[in-house]
């Protein structure tokens, strides 16, 4: 595997910290802003569920899961992108 | 089986194992028509699927520390998924979850966002990072990250106290679960269900573990999804019921007044409880509070939980380590978004009049007539008592224990026996997958990060693994033992497990990625003050210490809430008091900061 420089280090892991600070942040607002609204949110329905409801039951856990694939799609680019993609030599 | 082909041909293995057991549930079902009795039934489920998981254990058996302690790091992303996604649902959450989501409302949902919502915690400051670091257990990166034995010895007592008041609660359910299919007692109970748990993981460590446990998840998603399906579309409620039940909330909502719900009962059963709480009624303010501060309890635990975090040390790279991540999460949402819909579709059952299964506000006779609730009266976990003599069954006179709502759901909407019998052998793979899980965590740091790393750091192969086999069984031994003595308050010490590992682990663990400033002073601060904080506090709001009254609704479940800040101020202060670690360190963290390359540790380190 070539030797990566000091610089492109920095440089990919200034992108991690950014990403992972974007993903922090909307896992922050579906973990705490959206259910300690839910008694506001509940005055609305979304396919026949209180919408309060609806996200702490199911919507706030299906963002969850999509947001840990968005972020594994993004690093893996990231880490690519650097050259530090590769998988060999793990073991 | 060559080892080779057998990670090769994983999916076949496990097709064909998935095909033999619904085959079994088959089977059982036919032999239910001609009329075997429900016990033998019973007891044909428990002991098929404790068989094969012994078998796979036993297949497992290996001699190699690489095998024993990671699995040889071969697990291939979706499969550690499944195995991590058993590990993770415990008993309790098989059996619990519904029945809280039942009885407690939006105050309980809290544990269901906090439980998935963890993950993204895990995946984005843990778990790609610790791989990176190759290291076999939690204390291992701890003590190599921050150097020197207290740091390492510090996190293997945060992680015993964590893990042991955890498994104790995971053997008291398996216990529980054989008792009653097997028709022993519940002391017999507890040691025949270690015997099943010890089988699967002594011989092969985290390699056997780890293929018995993606067998687990496969059982205990079956039992708890299918269940759910069938009762849905033998009632009514849609083909797929999980998009379909908002109307039921709804309608819940409009039936509690009616139904008289928040009457105090006039009589007590020990155990049981009356359903007063409202299923959707979030009063904004303390309510929003208490539930966002018992999520991130549970999150900041989840991402600090030892055995949780070393599944991801049995990737095959980073890359894969982060995936599992996102599989994990997929196959612990399946059952974490079925839970919801089982609890809203079991209680609109009961309550609502207009269907054939409603028993509130029908002739008191005529309920306690009808099969199932004589069956469970029968062993005590719900009782009717017609308090104001009318006749007429009011809410506030059927008392029911929180944890039957998932195995008596079957009953209540009328399904054969056969899908209680697979519930019951769901319920018993969560709780053993959980329990290995757990016992593993514990005996791993206790012989390679205590006795190999501190005490005897000659010790050859053949003698760790001795050593770590010696420990697993006396571990779970002292765990079952416990578990016998039927200590009350057994069902708390699962939140508790959280808090511990949130308030002494959490912050060391982040930092020590996060903070390349983090030196071994501030660690070591970091876990002790957090730790005590949090168990001192706990001792002071727990009805059983001193029962003190709760500062700000921070009660005994979400005492991480003042053992988290104690620990992250302690470590900060600390580390910046004291001298920057060392350029090596430095550029220990700056080469964990990059996903390729070889791992911080080498192998069988």
């Amino acid at each position: 595997m070539p030797e990566i420089s000091q610089d492109a280090k920095q440089r990919h892991w200034a992108k991690t910290r950014s990403l992972t600070i974007l993903v922090l942040a909307l896992w922050f607002i579906f973990s705490f802003i959206v259910p300690w609204f839910a008694k506001d949110l509940n005055s609305m329905t979304f396919i026949g569920f209180p919408l309060g409801y609806y996200f702490i039951v199911q919507g706030s856990l299906i963002v969850f899961v999509l947001l840990i694939f968005f972020q594994n799609w993004r690093q893996d680019a990231i880490d690519d992108e650097a050259g530090v993609g590769s998988e060999s030599d793990q073991q | 089986m060559i080892k080779g082909s057998f990670i090769e041909n994983l999916g076949r293995v496990y097709a064909m194992y998935t095909g033999g057991f619904l085959a079994f549930v088959i089977l059982m079902a036919i032999l239910e028509l001609f009329g075997v009795g429900a016990n033998t039934i019973g007891i044909l489920f428990v002991a098929f699927t404790v068989v094969i998981y012994a078998v796979i254990g036993w297949l497992s058996r290996t001699m190699q520390v690489e095998a024993y302690y990671v699995a040889g790091r071969e697990v291939p992303a979706v499969y550690n998924g499944m195995a991590t996604a058993a590990d993770w649902m415990s008993g309790a959450s098989f059996v619990a979850l519904a029945g809280g989501i039942y009885f407690g409302g939006y105050g309980y949902l809290g544990f269901v966002v906090g439980w998935t919502g963890g993950y993204v915690l895990v995946n984005s400051l843990m778990a790609p990072y610790l791989r990176k670091f190759g290291c076999y257990t939690v204390p291992d990166f701890i003590g190599t990250r921050y150097g020197g034995n207290l740091a390492r010895f510090c996190a293997i007592v945060v992680l015993v106290a964590a893990s042991f008041t955890y498994v104790t609660a995971q053997i008291n359910a398996s216990g529980t679960i054989a008792a009653r299919a097997l028709h022993i007692p519940f002391e017999v109970g507890v040691w025949v269900g270690l015997l099943g748990i010890l089988l699967c993981s002594m011989l092969g460590g985290m390699r056997a573990v780890t293929w018995t446990q993606v067998a687990q998840y496969i059982v205990l998603i079956i039992a708890y999804v299918v269940p759910v399906v069938w009762m849905s579309n033998v009632q009514g409620f849609g083909v797929i019921p999980h998009f379909s039940y908002g109307d039921a909330v709804q309608r819940i909502q409009e039936l509690e007044p009616v139904v008289g719900l928040g009457t105090a009962a006039t009589e007590s059963f020990a155990g049981l409880r009356i359903l007063t709480t409202p299923h959707n009624d979030p009063q904004g303010g303390l309510d929003s509070w208490k539930f966002v501060t018992l999520a991130f309890c549970m999150m900041a635990g989840t991402a600090s939980l030892p055995h949780i975090l070393m599944r991801y040390f049995t990737t095959p790279s980073v890359r894969a380590a982060r995936k599992s991540v996102a599989f994990s999460l997929f196959f612990i949402f399946l059952l974490y978004f079925t839970a919801p819909a089982l609890a809203t579709l079991t209680k609109l059952q009961l309550l609502d009049p207009t269907l054939p299964t409603a028993i509130i506000g029908q002739s008191f006779e005529a309920v306690s007539s009808l099969p199932w609730i004589q069956n469970w009266s029968s062993v005590g976990m719900l009782a009717l008592s017609d308090s104001n003599g009318d006749g007429i069954l009011q809410l506030n006179e059927f008392f029911m224990r929180p944890d039957i709502v998932v195995l008596a759901t079957p009953e209540i909407a009328g399904l054969p026996y056969v899908i209680s019998g697979l519930v019951a052998a769901g319920g018993l793979a969560a709780a053993m997958s959980t329990a290995d899980g757990l016992l593993l965590a514990i005996a791993n740091a206790l012989s390679h990060d205590l006795y190999y790393k501190i005490i005897d750091p000659k010790a050859d192969t053949r003698h760790r693994l001795i050593v770590a086999r010696v420990l697993l069984i006396a571990i779970g031994a002292l765990a079952a033992f416990i578990a016998s003595l039927k200590l009350t308050g057994i069902l708390g010490a699962v939140a508790w497990a959280f808090c511990f590992a949130a308030s002494g682990l959490f912050f060391p663990l982040v930092l020590g990625v996060w903070w390349k400033r983090a030196n071994t002073q501030g660690a070591i601060a970091g876990m002790v003050c957090g730790f005590v904080a949090g168990s001192a506090y706990l001792y002071y709001v727990f009805p059983g210490g001193m029962g003190g009254t709760p500062w700000l609704g921070i009660d005994h479940l979400r005492f991480a809430i003042i053992g988290m800040p104690v620990s992250l101020v302690a470590m900060v202060v600390v580390s910046l008091m004291t001298p920057a670690p060392d350029a090596e360190t430095q550029a220990m963290v700056d080469e964990v900061r990059v996903p390729s390359g070889k791992t911080i540790l080498g192998a069988a380190h």
